[in-house]
C-alpha cells in the first residue's frame, strides 16, 4: 500500500524536455512537471486565474508563463508572481532516480507567500488570434 | 459547489464577487440588493446630478453580468435576519436562503443629526440612484435648496443642485469646509473658489430645525438665525448599517468587527465595505474597500495571500472649476512633524506636505491636482526625503543639457577608447550630414568601445544635428535589453543559431515569455531554418501546431488554399468532426473552416485523417490568401484571383513572420474579398494588378498603401514576394505590416524592393527561397514528433493504490 509520502515513480527523465512541462494526472489530480535542467519541479497543472493548463506555458527562470493569459507562477513556491495577486498553486515534492522522475503526492503550498517583485515585461501580446 | 450569499449589492460586495470569480467559479453565488439596480457606480451619482451623466452611463455590472456568471441576483429583496447557527438568510420576501459563506457587504446609511421637521416633503438625503432622481425631479432653476454638511458629499451634492440652477447654501455645522481633509487655510481657499460659483456658504451653523408646514419652507439654526429653503439635503455624514450583523450577534462596533481576512467573529461570515470595522477603523472611500474585496476574494477561494492592512485615507473632490486631493494626515503639530507650504490665492492654488522624519506623513493640493500621483507613491512607498526636500513642492527644472557640450573644449576627447575629439564629432555632423548616432558610430566610431561616452556623444549630436533623431532605443525586453534590429545583427555576426545562445551572451540567460518567442523569429529569419529550433522558447501554439482556447483544448484549421475546397475535403472534415466529437464547426473570417474544442493527443490523428496541411491559423506566420471567383465564374472579374490567390498561398505557405500575414486576391476592383484591408493585396484591374500593402482591420483599420502596378500575375507575384521578404527581415517581431509600413513609411519600403537594384531583388527573393525550401508542413510531425510526449500525455509508471 502506498502511503502519500511515498514516492510514486511517474515518467523517464528524457520525456520532459528541457525548459518544458509535461501534463501528468495522478490520482485524480493534474500535476504540471517542469524540467529546469539542473531540476525537475512540480506543481499543480492548473492556473489559479482562469484554470490554464500551465504545463503548457513558456518557463521563464524559475517560473511559468500561463499559456491563456500570462499568468506567472513560482514553481518553487506556487505563488502567482505577475499580476500581484493573492494566489497561488500547490506543489509537490519530485526527484530524479536513475533517470526517473518521482513525485510525493504532499502538496505543499506555502500559503501567504511572500510578493516577488513585478518583472519588467508586461502584456500578452504573443496570444495567437484566431481564424 | 458551496453556497455563497452576498448581502448587498453595492460597489465593496460587488467588488470582491469580481475578485471572486478570478479566482474560477468556485461557488454557487446568490446576491440580494434592497435597491431595485444592478451594481452602479455610487462615486459617481453626483455627475449624474449635475447631468454630466445618466444612470445608464454608471452601471458597472448589467444582467447579463449576473447571468454570465450565473449569479442568483435578487433585486429589491432586503435581508431581515442572519441565522447564524443554521447558515440561512431570511428576506423580507418571507425567502429562506441557505449559506456556506456569507458576505455581508450592507455599506452604510445617511447620517442624520438630531433636529426637528426631517420627514417634512422636500427633506433629501443623498446616497442611492433613487434619491438622486428624487433630487432631480424635485430641482427647479431659480428654486432655493439647502445642503447640511460641508463634506466630500455635501459639496458635490451643491455642486450637483447648483447646476442644476438652484439657489444654492452650504450649511456646515464645523469652521471649516471639509475639516477632516484640510486645514483652515486649505479649507479657507476652498470656501472662497465654491462661493466664486455661486453657491453661498454658511459656516459654524447648527440646524436645530428644518422649518415649515407639510412642505420644507427654511431652515433654523442654534444661534437664533434661519435661511429659506424649499428643497434641503442631507448630507452630513453616514455610519455603518450593521443592524442586521448585530441582530444576528456579530460582535459590532462602530461597524461590524472584520479581522485581517474580513472574516467576523463568526467562521465562515465575512463582512466587507463601509459597514466592516477594520482594527477601529470604518473607511468610505473606494479604493481600500476594494483592496478589502481583494483579500476577502483571495482567502474564501483557498488561495490567502497578506491581509488586508490599514489603508492611508486619500480622498478627491472633483468638481467643475474645484480640484481638492488629501491624503494621511494634513495636522503636523499633532504628529510632531514640520510642514512644508506653497500658497497663491490669486490663482487658487495651495498645497501642504507633512512630514516626519523625513517621510511623507500627509499633503493637501488644492487648485491643481496633477501632483497626487507622485505624493502618493512617497506616501504608500514611505521613503526617506532627505535628499529629494529641496525639489519637494514642485520637481527640478529640466536640466540644460547643451550647456555641458557648449562648455566642453573642441580638443575635448569625447571617447578615450577610439580617440574621438569634440570637433571630430562636430566635424562629421557638419560634413557627413551624420544625424544618429548610429550613423556617427559609423563615420567616427566613437561610442563603440566601452561606451561609457555614448550620452555625451547623444548629447553632441542634438546640440549641433540639426535632423538628431532619437533611435527608436525600445529594447526587446529587460531580459535582453537590445533593440531587435540589433539583436538580429549579433545573431547574425556572432553565429548564434539557438534562444538559449544569445540569452546567455547577451541577456539574462533565462528570458521569458515576450522574448523567447521573439528571438525564436529573429533567429530563424536570420539563419533561414539553417539553426537549431528551440522548441521550449516558443508557445504552445508553435509547439503542438494548434491554437489554444480557453479551457486548454485546441482548434484545427487546415489549408484550404484560396479559400478553395472540394467535396472529398469537406467529407473528410466532417468525418473528423463526427469521429473526435468536435465541438463546434465554424467558418473563419479567413474562408477556411474551424474545428473546435480538440484534445491534444488527438491532434496527430485528424492531421492525419484530414490529410491537408496546416493552415497555420496558430501561429505568427502565413495564413491565407483570401479570393473571389474572379474571371472563372463572376461577370465582373477581369483577373483570375482565385488562381493567383492560390498560387501566392502555395508559394508562401509554412513560413514564419513577426506577425500573421493574412493575404487577399480580387479580381477587380468591387474588391469583395476585401484586399485592401489585408497585409499584401492583389487587386486586378483591366490589364493589370496593384499590388497594396500594409492594409489591416482589426483593432485599427487601415487602408493598405499602393506598392505598385504591374501588366502580369507573374509579376504580381514577385513584387507580392519582395514585399513579404523585406517585412520578414526588417519589421520588428509582433510587428503587424500596417505598423511596420507607417514605421518605415511606403516610399522607403518601394526604394529597397521593387526599385531596388536587380542584385538587391535577387537576393531578396534567394533568401525567400531558400527559407521556403527549408521550411515543411508542420503536421507531419504527426508522424515524427519532436519527443514521444510532444502530443500525448504522461502515463505515470505506477499507480497509487486506494
Amino acid at each position: 500500500m502506498k502511503r502519500p509520502q511515498s514516492w510514486i515513480r511517474i515518467a523517464h527523465a528524457e520525456d520532459i524536455p528541457l525548459r518544458e512541462g509535461r501534463a501528468v494526472e495522478v490520482d485524480g489530480r493534474d500535476i504540471a512537471i517542469f524540467n529546469l535542467g539542473e531540476r525537475f519541479l512540480a506543481i499543480e497543472n492548473r492556473c489559479p486565474h482562469r484554470g490554464g493548463p500551465l504545463a503548457d506555458g513558456i518557463v521563464s527562470g524559475g517560473t511559468v508563463v500561463c499559456p491563456l493569459h500570462a499568468w506567472k507562477v513560482h514553481l518553487e513556491e506556487g505563488s502567482v508572481v505577475k499580476p500581484q495577486e493573492h494566489a497561488c498553486v500547490a506543489t509537490y515534492p519530485v526527484r530524479i532516480d536513475e533517470g526517473i522522475v518521482s513525485i510525493q503526492m504532499i502538496e505543499r503550498n506555502r500559503e501567504q507567500a511572500p510578493l516577488l517583485p513585478l518583472p519588467e515585461c508586461m502584456g500578452m501580446e504573443s496570444v495567437a488570434g484566431q481564424s | 459547489m458551496e453556497k455563497l450569499v452576498l448581502i448587498g449589492n453595492g460597489m465593496a460586495g460587488i467588488g470582491c464577487v469580481e475578485q471572486i470569480l478570478r479566482h474560477g467559479q468556485k461557488f454557487a453565488i446568490t446576491v440580494f440588493g434592497d435597491e431595485p439596480h444592478v451594481n452602479y457606480n455610487r462615486i459617481l451619482l453626483s455627475s449624474v446630478l449635475a447631468g454630466e451623466k445618466c444612470a445608464d452611463d454608471i452601471v458597472m455590472n448589467g444582467l447579463d453580468w449576473y447571468q454570465r456568471h450565473g449569479i442568483a441576483l435578487r433585486l429589491g429583496v432586503r435581508i431581515i435576519s442572519i441565522d447564524k447557527e443554521n447558515r440561512t438568510v431570511t428576506g423580507d420576501d418571507g425567502s429562506v436562503t441557505p449559506f456556506d459563506k456569507l458576505i455581508i457587504a450592507t455599506g452604510s446609511m445617511p447620517l442624520i443629526p438630531p433636529m426637528e421637521g426631517t420627514q417634512r416633503d422636500g427633506v433629501f438625503v443623498f446616497r442611492t440612484l433613487d434619491d438622486t432622481r428624487a433630487l432631480l425631479e424635485r430641482s427647479r432653476p431659480g428654486i432655493k435648496a439647502a445642503v447640511i454638511g460641508g463634506g466630500l458629499l455635501g459639496l458635490e451634492a451643491a455642486r450637483g443642485l447648483q447646476v442644476q440652477g438652484c439657489d444654492v447654501s452650504v450649511v456646515h455645522l464645523m469652521p471649516n469646509l471639509m475639516e477632516r481633509q484640510l486645514d483652515s487655510t486649505g479649507s479657507a481657499l476652498l470656501k472662497s473658489q465654491i462661493e466664486r460659483m455661486g453657491v453661498n456658504v454658511l459656516l459654524g451653523r447648527s440646524t436645530t430645525s428644518i422649518l415649515g408646514n407639510g412642505r420644507v419652507e427654511g431652515l433654523a439654526f442654534k444661534d437664533g438665525s434661519s435661511i429659506d429653503a424649499e428643497l434641503v439635503v442631507i448630507a452630513a455624514g453616514i455610519r455603518p448599517n450593521a443592524q442586521l450583523a448585530r441582530e444576528a450577534g456579530l460582535k459590532v462596533n462602530r461597524g461590524i468587527v472584520v479581522d485581517d481576512w474580513m472574516e467576523t467573529s463568526h467562521p465562515g461570515i465575512y463582512a466587507v465595505g463601509e459597514c466592516a470595522e477594520h482594527r477601529g477603523l470604518c473607511y468610505g472611500l473606494v479604493a481600500p474597500l476594494l483592496e478589502q474585496g481583494k483579500a476577502l476574494a483571495a482567502v474564501i477561494t483557498g488561495n490567502p495571500g497578506p491581509g488586508f492592512e490599514s489603508a492611508v485615507p486619500a480622498s478627491k473632490l472633483k468638481i467643475m472649476g474645484v480640484e481638492v486631493f488629501s491624503a494621511g494626515t494634513w495636522d503636523e503639530t499633532a504628529i510632531g512633524g514640520e510642514a512644508i507650504r506653497f500658497e497663491d490665492p490669486s490663482l487658487g492654488l495651495y498645497r501642504k506636505l507633512v512630514l516626519k522624519d523625513n517621510r511623507l506623513a500627509g499633503f493637501i493640493l488644492v487648485g491643481d491636482t496633477s501632483d497626487s500621483p507622485r505624493y502618493l507613491d512617497m506616501l504608500h512607498s514611505q521613503r526617506d526625503l532627505s535628499d529629494a526636500r529641496r525639489h519637494l513642492l514642485f520637481p527640478p527644472p529640466a536640466k540644460d543639457e547643451g550647456l555641458a557640450v557648449a562648455e566642453m573644449a573642441d580638443s575635448h576627447t569625447v571617447c578615450g577608447c577610439m580617440g574621438v575629439s569634440k570637433s571630430d564629432i562636430l566635424q562629421a555632423i557638419r560634413e557627413n550630414g551624420v544625424c544618429t548616432l548610429a550613423q556617427l558610430k559609423d563615420a567616427t566610431r566613437a561610442s563603440t568601445g566601452c561606451g561609457s561616452c555614448t550620452d555625451t556623444c547623444r548629447a553632441l549630436l542634438k546640440a549641433a544635428a540639426p535632423e538628431f533623431e532619437e533611435e527608436s532605443a525600445r529594447v526587446l525586453c529587460a531580459c535582453v535589453p537590445f533593440p531587435q534590429e540589433q539583436l538580429r545583427e549579433m545573431v547574425r555576426s556572432q553565429q548564434l543559431r539557438s534562444v538559449q545562445d544569445v540569452l546567455d551572451i547577451y541577456g539574462n540567460g533565462t528570458g521569458c515569455e515576450i522574448c523567447k518567442p521573439a528571438l525564436s523569429y529573429i533567429v530563424d529569419v536570420v539563419w533561414c531554418g539553417d539553426h537549431e529550433e528551440d522548441r521550449s522558447a516558443r508557445f504552445i501554439n508553435d509547439r503542438v501546431h494548434a491554437n489554444i482556447q480557453k479551457d486548454g483544448t485546441f482548434s484545427v484549421v487546415p489549408r484550404m488554399r484560396g479559400g478553395v475546397t472540394s467535396p472529398d475535403e469537406l467529407r473528410r472534415i466532417a468525418d473528423v468532426a463526427e469521429k473526435y466529437n468536435v465541438r463546434m464547426v465554424k467558418v473563419t473570417g479567413s474562408q477556411r473552416l474551424d474545428l473546435l474544442g480538440v484534445k491534444k493527443s488527438d491532434l496527430p490523428k485528424i492531421w492525419a485523417d484530414l490529410g491537408m496541411p496546416s493552415g497555420q491559423a496558430y501561429t505568427k506566420g502565413v495564413r491565407m490568401v483570401k479570393t473571389c471567383v474572379g474571371t472563372d465564374f463572376c461577370r465582373f472579374g477581369v483577373q483570375d484571383s482565385t488562381s493567383a490567390g492560390i498560387e501566392l498561398e502555395r508559394r508562401l505557405e509554412n513560413l514564419y513572420t513577426p506577425h500573421k500575414v493574412k493575404m487577399g486576391a480580387v479580381g477587380c476592383p468591387r474588391n469583395c474579398a476585401e484586399a485592401t484591408v489585408k497585409d499584401i493585396g492583389l487587386i486586378g484591374q483591366e490589364g493589370s494588378w496593384q499590388i497594396v500593402v500594409g492594409g489591416g482591420a482589426v483593432k485599427k483599420v487601415r487602408k493598405a498603401d499602393v506598392l505598385t502596378t504591374v501588366e502580369t500575375t507573374d509579376e504580381a507575384l514577385e513584387a507580392a514576394c519582395l514585399f513579404f521578404q523585406y517585412y520578414r527581415e526588417q519589421a520588428n517581431y509582433l510587428e503587424r505590416t500596417y505598423d511596420f509600413v507607417e514605421r518605415v513609411g511606403i516610399e522607403k519600403i518601394r526604394r529597397d524592393t521593387i526599385y531596388a537594384l536587380e542584385e538587391t531583388r535577387r537576393a531578396l527573393l534567394d533568401r525567400l527561397a531558400r527559407a521556403k525550401a527549408l521550411s515543411s508542413d508542420p503536421w507531419l510531425e504527426r508522424d515524427q514528433p519532436r519527443t514521444r510526449t510532444q502530443f500525448v500525455q504522461i502515463q505515470p509508471m505506477e499507480m497509487v493504490a486506494q
